[in-house]
């Protein structure tokens, strides 16, 4: 069965989620915290060991240098091309890093490569989701921005590698969010899709017919979302404080945290609020205050937003459409919730965009979709199928550094394109193909994703050599090629040299301990949990053994939970997930009866039937539950 | 007959065979046809070929599935279009169509090469005239004039060259009928002359060659206008 459990993991900026198709619909899986959100942050503790999530939010105020957020920005990058990054964000660089390496970022004693970092987020979902399944998952679908380039989803791919993960699938965010929403109504026609997420800005437009979504067009913007507009607030609340108060906090990480915390508060209040107020401590017990009404934050945010409007015209262009042949408009992301946001889609596409769907969500919620279709579907997902298509064009570079296009942005994928190449002198016996993608003429101007030494060309006078080329795009739309030379049908050995990027032997070195021992591992994690529930209801226990309730029990009932205590104690200290599983179990429900004397009478009738660990201790209905399940690391 | 692919009794995804694009849709190579029934069939294969509907299938299936549905949308994408349709019905005729795309300049230029460009006789006069205006527009714009006479003369211009980007469909959709009727008649076993074809297809070369030269011209006119 677990070959089964394919989930879906949406792996954003600022949040990540997991989600698996339950029965007929897809539900997001919870953290330990209770909590659907995972913040993308990942921490260092003092012993060095990973914190990721909610708990990792802490260490961004406390140690900023023992945190990182918004990895994904880096992902699939190299070293000059996040130079704007390096001036927004505090990524810490590694001081070692050599020309042509993938990037390193400081993290507390420890450097680490963008994959390497998502890879622990990446984990701690697949952990949410063993704990939510009992048992393991190995196989996800990943989504990943719509308009992310090879480099930037070879990247996404190999955090899910690190992390022990088969990934089935990469899936673009915005036709991931369409198959959530597309689940309930198969109806037919054409939808777009505005997607503004924390850092990446995406647009889709997509054709619905029978079941089928097609992609037409997508175009968007890999470092544009809520970051940039956090940013904007947090230079104006700099230079606010060192105009006013002569106090430069540019380079105190601390400081500038808690002003990154308290504009975003701000920010998020402010689709609610007409005005908000910043408050904030600084160092040498200053405060830093300031009202911001929503006229204001919408004046400053309108550069910001108005960069989605080119995408979304051209995305229009390309699908050969007007506003008005537009059916439907979806909106996703955190940062669709601002309200000028919304106003501007509802220009941009003269009609009111959908809402119905929580925007954080709906993309993990389609990758589960995904995941139940490539698992082979279910009643639910029959007939569903998605043809998506390459973002960005696919290009060789020829004479004179210009870009010969071979495989046009927008074409569904899997494509493919077929090149050949001659020699130029006597006896060559190599070919070397530089690759590049984007829209631009000259090769300077595009990615470059990767330079290809065909070897092994047999000796051949000059241009007799017919070497073909076969450039593929799979259905991730990650670039594969193969080349063959036709004279002697002779598979030609191609070395490939990454632009950016893991080798395979990288990133089987990076590959978390856990991913040999996913059984062990999970096995070993299930005995640490059911030890710290044994625990917990001992400790409940000890407090019903003193309370008066105690002495309403008849000598044979305690008789028998002290039968049971005894035995769950024994199995505790064996390593048998199933025998002290059954103890609790036992124990739970040979001590109901005391659970609900110790309630009062009135609230005992709404509990019963509720075990010992359901039962409240005492701190009122809505207390947290005792049994909060234990968090692992 | 369309090209096997995927087995008709278990269903499953059976390697590629070596097709051209008509043929793996099972259509003859003329170039009039029902873009409708061609997407209908895209849709239906995409349901059989496409590597998520055969995900958990052995690796040497789901290999077959990614070549298989690579071609078919390869296959779909240019069927679809009616210049791409042209273009590539040329090619599998051994034509060799000269290419006048950007990047075709750029590299001319980079390398220092005339680009070897033919003005289409009927518009040696017009295009002249227009370079001439461009030349002045671009003269105006250095020295930071505006001439709102010179400005609607080239816009009118380039509006009436798009027009005739335009009609330059339709006239080969007429030699379309030409060529889809010898082939018909090749398939009812009637010779037709070499000559027969060589003239349907070079026909139609020329259309596509004045349409890709006046393509180009509107976007030369459209840089000029800074739009």
């Amino acid at each position: 069965m677990s070959s089964d459990r394919i989930v879906g993991i949406d792996l954003g900026t600022t949040n990540s989620l997991v989600a698996f198709m339950q029965g007929e619909s897809p539900v997001v899986i919870p953290g330990d915290d209770g909590l659907n959100l995972v913040p993308s942050v990942v921490a260092l503790d003092a012993d060095g060991q990973p914190v990721i999530g909610n708990s990792a939010r802490r260490y961004l105020i406390e140690t900023p240098e023992r945190a990182v957020y918004s990895i994904k920005r880096l992902m699939g990058r190299g070293a000059e091309d996040i130079q704007e990054e390096l001036k927004l964000f505090p990524f810490r660089l590694a001081e070692d890093l050599t020309a042509g390496e993938v990037l390193r970022i400081k993290l507390g004693e420890k450097t680490s490569t963008p994959p390497e970092i998502s890879a622990l987020i990446l984990r701690q979902l697949k952990r949410n989701a063993e704990r939510f399944f009992g048992g393991p998952v190995t196989k996800a679908v990943i989504t990943v921005p719509a308009y992310f380039n090879d480099a930037q989803r070879q990247a996404t791919k190999d955090a899910g590698r690190i992390a022990g993960l088969e990934v089935l699938r990469l899936v673009n965010e915005p036709t991931a969010a369409s198959l959530a929403y597309g689940l309930d109504k198969k109806q037919n026609g054409i939808i777009a899709v505005y997607d503004l997420g924390g850092g990446t800005f995406d647009v889709s437009i997509l054709k619905l017919h029978d079941g089928i979504f097609e992609v037409i067009a997508t175009n968007g913007d890999t470092h544009l979302g809520g970051d940039d507009i956090d940013n904007l607030l947090i230079t104006i609340a700099l230079d606010d404080i060192q105009g006013d108060m002569g106090l430069d906090l540019r380079r105190n990480a601390e400081a500038v945290q808690a002003i990154r915390k308290a504009v975003i508060e701000g920010k998020i209040a402010l689709s609610e609020q007409p005005s908000i107020k910043l408050d904030v401590e600084l160092p040498g017990s200053k405060r830093y205050r300031r009202e911001i009404t929503r006229e204001q934050f919408e004046q400053l945010i309108q550069p910001i937003i108005d960069r989605t409007v080119d995408p979304c015209k051209q995305a229009l262009n390309d699908a050969g459409l007007k506003p008005a042949q537009i059916d439907e408009v979806v909106l996703v992301g955190g940062s669709t919730r601002i309200p000028k946001v919304r106003a501007l889609v509802k220009a941009l596409f003269q009609r009111e965009p959908h809402t119905d769907l929580n925007p954080d969500e709906v993309v993990a919620l389609g990758a589960a979709v995904q995941a139940n279709i490539l698992g082979g579907g279910s009643e639910a997902t029959e007939n569903m199928l998605l043809l998506d298509v390459t973002p960005l064009s696919l290009g060789i570079e020829v004479a004179g550094g210009v870009t010969d296009k071979i495989i046009l942005r927008n074409s569904t994928i899997p494509a493919s394109a077929t090149q050949f190449y001659t020699t130029q002198v006597d006896g060559q016996a190599n070919v070397a193909i530089h690759v590049l993608q984007g829209e631009r003429e000259l090769a300077k101007d595009c990615r470059s994703l990767a330079r290809f030494d065909l070897r092994g060309i047999p000796p051949m006078a000059a241009g007799m050599a017919r070497v073909e080329v076969k450039f593929l795009i799979d259905a991730n739309g990650i670039l594969h090629v193969s080349a063959r030379e036709q004279r002697s049908g002779k598979e030609s050995e191609i070395q490939v040299q990454p632009s950016y990027g893991l080798t395979d032997e990288q990133v089987e070195g990076m590959i978390l301990d856990s991913f040999d021992n996913a059984e062990e591992d999970f096995r070993r994690r299930q005995v640490i949990e059911a030890r710290n529930e044994v625990a917990t209801i001992l400790a409940a226990l000890d407090k019903g053994k003193k309370s008066p309730a105690w002495g309403h029990l008849t000598t044979e009932e305690k008789k028998q939970i002290a039968k049971m205590e005894k035995a769950l104690v024994a199995v505790n200290a064996e390593e048998d997930y199933t025998a002290i599983r059954k103890a609790i179990d036992a124990l739970n429900q040979g001590t109901t009866r005391l659970a609900e004397l110790m309630m009062d009478s009135a609230v005992s009738t709404a509990l019963k039937g509720k075990t010992m660990d359901q039962a409240d201790m005492g701190e009122g209905p809505t207390a947290p539950h005792p049994m909060a399940k234990a968090e692992f690391e | 007959m369309r090209a096997t692919h995927f087995c008709e009794s278990c269903g499953k995804v059976q390697p590629p065979v070596p097709a051209d694009y008509f043929t793996f849709f099972g259509l003859p190579r003329k170039l009039n046809l029902d873009v409708a029934v061609l997407e209908r069939d895209f849709y239906e294969l995409s349901r059989k070929l496409h590597p998520d509907l055969n995900a958990r299938s052995e690796s040497k299936e789901q290999e077959w599935s990614l070549q298989q549905s690579s071609l078919l949308n390869d296959a779909y994408r240019t069927l679809k279009d009616a210049v791409r349709r042209t273009q590539y019905l040329l090619r599998l005729e051994g034509v060799e169509l000269e290419e006048q795309s950007k990047s075709a300049t750029e590299q001319a230029r980079a390398s220092g090469e005339l680009k070897k460009q033919i003005v289409p006789p009927d518009l040696l006069e017009e295009v002249f005239e227009l370079n001439m205006q461009l030349e002045e527009l671009r003269m105006q714009k250095k020295m930071g004039e505006d001439d709102p006479a010179l400005l609607e003369e080239i816009g009118k211009q380039k509006m009436e060259l798009e027009e005739k980007h335009e009609q330059l469909l339709q006239e080969l959709q007429g030699h379309w009928k030409v060529w889809d009727n010898l082939v018909d008649r090749e398939q009812r076993d009637q010779a037709v002359p070499a000559s027969e074809h060589k003239q349907a297809l070079d026909k139609m070369v020329d259309v596509l060659n004045r349409r890709n030269y006046i393509r180009n011209l509107v976007r030369d006119v459209s840089e000029a206008l800074g739009n």
